[in-house]
């Protein structure tokens, strides 16, 4: 088991490894940072100057060592735009995004298990039938329609929620919380429907495929001859087992997630991360882009890790391949 | 080809096929919707590049049916006077191609490694298998925003517009090509150990021949109903990438800039410019994804059983 640990760590240490590898390629390539902070009138002596004082005629080596250093000490670079560190900005940003997808998270859990549980337990029921063609539309349908469909009528139509903006915000201690005040509740509402709108069909036909295989299993059909009882057969021996793919997939979707908050949040101008990376695209602001990869990068390749840790003291056949499903 | 067609009418796909009203359905629409998208300069009202066809004037008229609708717009027109219809057809084209392409390339990308690493293991699989792990947990809409994302930052909007259509493919390609390869790879290591695979290396062919005669075509199933399931993600992305304004310009629209487009102005009531478009991508999308639950179901051997 130690081994297996340490065997993943080092792992995420080389994912976050080319990471950086990428990010530092985009950054060396992309954009002029002297002339991001000049402007027009400054001689060519003096950018030629500035790039000295910048380290940027320095052996590429050396420049990557330097921006691998920084970024281990948490220093990605300056945005030019919000003329700041670009960690500070993003973690600035980061309550809201995580506010998002924290609400849209326990929507989709509090809803996906009991209906993923009931279509497979009851296939040939209307209502799994309903849910489970639901699902395929709901699939079928961008996250962003789903948000347009949503601004439209219950914003421009109705005129009962808020069509942008996270509302009236409460400072804790430098965390940005909406979720303390009515009017941010009223701004999350349509935003976190949206986001989980995308991710609700995907689990409840992840967990209904894996609960109807894991009840064809030995063991359940013994538990059925053994006489026990349908609930405990069902939530007790069969949903456990369920559980533990869908725990890694859970892993692999915050991936898809995130980049489903980058459209969520564009349609409705939530103050976060995606919408704070959209920006920067539009401004071509280069550090700040490379500092959203590096963030972004950091958070998935430690959530899978700690997945596929737990999965592997869960499981002990993955321990001996060192590959997770 | 007669025996083919034979062979074919007596397969259990067929044969599914024609008692799964869905599936028949859903493939009638996917069938219309091509054969419209690919029609378009012909069954098309206007041509909407065509400057001449684009009046500002008649901008944000709405459908026929509404107040103020004309014969002329069945559909209404959009914010810069263009026949909405025809721009939603010439659209479809752009994300159906696309689409296609897309799942072309990764395809191709996803079979040979995925043949090689299976057939052959070893380092070389570790390397690929890992790298597919990795991409994956990035999820394919992240990886393709991403790399759109630099991509218009280091080139600059003006010039990505001339070169959005391959660069889409090739984005989207790229990021969709783990699925492929851990498909491939998995029913490579089941085929590997039957008993025609050692046959034919008894009789002496070489590894290239048995990947590719002996082994790939018994992989078929799993690529065909995965290619089907692939399209629907790819045209999804596509519509994702240029609803954030990384993928096709607004002077040729694909769906999803065509929603993004009309987004501002339903706050005006302009509902229609976002609304048709999403509804044709939605459409779209669904025929696409019930066909590939339709194929699943009937070619996965595992659901055939019970």
């Amino acid at each position: 088991m130690v081994a297996f640990i340490i065997r993943r760590i080092l792992q995420a240490l080389v994912v976050m490894f080319v990471i950086s590898v990428i990010g530092f390629a985009i950054k060396h390539n992309v954009g002029d940072p002297v002339r991001q902070i000049t402007g027009i009138s400054v001689s060519e002596a003096e950018r030629e100057a500035l790039r000295d004082e910048l380290g940027l005629n320095d052996p590429v080596p050396v420049q990557f060592g330097r921006f691998l250093k920084n970024a281990v000490q948490g220093d990605l670079g300056t945005s030019f735009f919000y003329k700041k560190p670009a960690t500070s900005v993003i973690l600035s940003k980061a309550p809201a995004t995580i506010e998002l997808v924290l609400v849209s998270a326990f929507i989709v859990i509090s809803l996906s298990v009991p209906l993923g549980i009931f279509a497979a337990i009851r296939p040939k029921h209307v209502f799994s039938k309903i849910v489970m063609g639901a699902s395929i539309v709901g699939v079928s349908i961008p996250v962003f329609l789903t948000a347009i469909m949503g601004i439209y009528l219950f914003s421009v139509q109705l005129g009962w929620l808020p069509s942008f903006g996270r509302g009236a915000t409460v400072d804790l201690g430098g965390w940005q919380t909406g979720f303390l005040t009515l009017d941010g509740w009223l701004h999350l509402l349509l935003p976190s429907i949206s986001l989980s709108s995308i991710m609700l069909p995907l689990f409840i036909r992840l967990i209904r495929s894996e609960m109807m295989e894991v009840l064809e299993t030995e063991y359940i059909k013994y538990s059925w001859a053994k006489g026990l009882r349908k609930y405990r057969i069902w939530f007790l021996h069969a949903f456990k087992n369920t559980l533990l793919p869908v725990i890694t997939v859970g892993g692999v979707q915050l991936g898809i997630t995130i980049a489903f908050t980058i459209l969520t949040e564009t349609v409705f101008q939530w103050q976060g991360l995606g919408f704070l990376f959209m920006e920067a695209v539009e401004r071509s602001d280069t550090s700040l882009l490379v500092a959203y990869l590096m963030f972004v990068g950091l958070v998935m390749v430690v959530v899978n890790t700690v997945v596929d840790i737990i999965y592997g003291m869960v499981n002990p056949t993955v321990r001996i391949t060192g590959t997770a499903k | 080809m007669k025996r083919q067609w034979r062979r074919f009418t007596g397969s259990y796909l067929w044969y599914s096929f024609k008692r799964d009203k869905v599936a028949m359905v859903s493939f009638a629409t996917f069938l219309i919707l091509f054969v419209c998208a690919f029609l378009a300069p012909w069954i098309s009202p206007y041509n909407p590049y065509d400057p001449a066809n684009i009046d500002i004037l008649a901008a944000e008229t709405p459908p026929m049916w509404m107040d103020g609708g004309t014969q002329e717009y069945i559909m209404g027109t959009d914010a810069q006077g263009r026949d909405l219809l025809s721009t939603m057809i010439y659209g479809m084209r752009i994300s159906i191609t696309i689409g296609v392409f897309a799942v072309l390339l990764q395809a191709f990308l996803g079979i040979v490694i995925g043949l090689i690493s299976g057939y052959f293991g070893g380092k070389l699989d570790s390397f690929f298998m890992r790298m597919a792990d990795v991409q994956l947990s990035f999820s394919y809409l992240m990886v393709a925003i991403f790399i759109s994302a630099v991509l218009q930052a280091a080139i600059g909007v003006g010039r990505f517009g001339e070169i959005a259509v391959p660069f889409l493919i090739i984005v989207i390609g790229l990021a969709q090509w783990p699925q492929y390869a851990r498909t491939v790879r998995a029913s490579v290591l089941a085929e590997k150990k039957k008993e025609y695979v050692e046959a034919a290396r008894v009789a002496g062919f070489n590894s290239q021949r048995i990947m590719w005669r002996h082994i790939l075509p018994n992989c078929m199933s799993p690529i065909l109903v995965l290619s089907t399931i692939q399209v629907a993600n790819a045209v999804m992305s596509e519509a994702a990438l240029s609803f954030l304004g990384l993928g096709m310009p607004v002077t040729r629209p694909s769906l999803g800039s065509l929603i993004n487009s009309g987004f501002e102005y339903i706050f005006s009531g302009s509902w229609w410019i976002t609304a048709f478009p999403g509804i044709l991508l939605v459409v779209l999308v669904l025929a696409v994804n019930l066909l590939g639950d339709f194929l699943r179901d009937a070619l996965n051997p595992k659901l055939y059983k019970g």
